[in-house]
């Protein structure tokens, strides 16, 4: 299914959108979250997402991100696990189906650091984020590593008796990983 | 003979009863705790039951120290060898398996990628890495220790009966926190 929609989707954005000077390898892409069951970290990720990058270092201002993520593509790291969370009190996938990030502003903290802030949406709530990330450039291929908090029941992710944070931590550690490659 | 010198240490009989209730307790929470719907009060108890299982394990440890230190009272001199064999034998396996099932749990905690936090503050290694076949077995292997030691136990209650009903004699008495000797009633 990825195989076929990728192109249509790079079609669409192509289309719809500024030509952004890369396209994502989501081989070698991840996007990652370690919650916290128990005081136990668990790990988990998304298989499915896609992301619109425009990036230059000396052309900041322009710089802009766009993150879409499948919630039901969610992999908690346990089956009783993956098949509650796209439960009305979590992801609520069916209302819905994805998480998304656009940026607003990039700005730099250090040499290859950088700080991207944006709104993040999820179940139709919209917070405003900060994520710092790192990058790395090695040939044509650009890496943009990072992470951010998120505290999930700022989204509502994970409702009524779920709301308890001794069980679940409030703040999911999430850490992305996006790699293009035809960087000019 | 003194009869108190035919009895347990009061540290191995608090030991032996402490270790015997947090078990039954342990095992009837596995029980329960498996058949819920996922929900927090579920994780709370897979939490616990872990919790207590590293707290099992501690104890005999303990309680192997205190053994090899402090000889147990011998058998009674009427009882058959095959059945001071017996007894050894269920004795030994009964110490094995509170280590091992335990052991087994922790194990089939890592390959299911749960790490076992003791008491929610000290992370205990995994041992594995996370496996789903691995831990799939892993959960056989930790239910069938525990039929295991069902039976075990079983057997190992039905011979303490025995002495004390059949036999008459001290076995059983000699392992009661509060009941004196057969022999100091006398």
């Amino acid at each position: 299914m990825r195989m076929l929609a990728l192109p249509f989707l790079f079609a669409l954005a192509a289309i719809c959108t500024p030509v952004y000077s890369a396209n994502v390898d989501y081989a070698k892409s991840e996007i990652t979250f370690v919650s916290k069951q128990m005081n136990v970290p668990v790990q988990g990720r998304f298989k499915k997402f896609t992301a619109q990058i425009d990036f230059d270092p000396k052309k900041l201002a322009n710089a802009k991100a766009l993150l879409e993520v499948d919630l039901a593509s969610v992999d908690t790291g346990s089956a009783d696990a993956d098949a509650e969370v796209g439960k009305k009190a979590w992801f609520n996938t069916s209302a819905f189906p994805t998480a998304k990030f656009v940026s607003s502003s990039v700005t730099q903290t250090g040499p290859d650091k950088y700080e991207a802030h944006g709104k993040l949406s999820i179940k139709g709530i919209g917070v405003d984020v900060a994520a710092p990330f790192v990058v790395k450039r090695a040939g044509d291929a650009v890496t943009y590593e990072g992470g951010f908090i998120l505290k999930r029941l700022q989204f509502k992710i994970g409702e009524g008796v779920w709301s308890d944070t001794e069980t679940v931590a409030d703040e999911v550690q999430v850490k992305f990983r996006i790699v293009t490659t035809g960087n000019k | 003979m003194n009869p108190s010198a035919a009895r347990y240490t009061s540290v191995a009989i608090s030991l032996h009863w402490l270790i015997a209730t947090v078990i039954l307790c342990t095992f009837l929470l596995g029980q329960y705790m498996t058949g819920l719907e996922v929900s927090p009060a579920k994780l709370k108890l897979y939490s616990y039951h872990k919790w207590i299982g590293v707290t099992i394990f501690l104890l005999v440890l303990i309680r192997l120290g205190w053994r090899l230190l402090h000889r147990p009272p011998p058998p009674p001199a009427a009882m058959p060898a095959w059945q001071h064999s017996a007894a050894n034998i269920v004795h030994f396996l009964l110490y094995a398996l509170t280590l091992t099932i335990p052991v087994s749990g922790w194990l089939m905690s890592s390959a299911s990628g749960f790490q076992v936090v003791y008491l929610g503050q000290f992370p205990i290694p995994d041992l594995l890495p996370k496996d789903k076949n691995m831990a799939e077995q892993l959960k056989h292997l930790h239910e069938a220790l525990n039929w295991l030691m069902l039976a075990l136990v079983a057997l190992h209650a039905a011979a303490a009966l025995k002495h004390h009903m059949l036999d008459r004699d001290d076995v059983l008495r000699r392992m009661l926190p509060f009941l004196k000797q057969r022999s100091a009633l006398k």
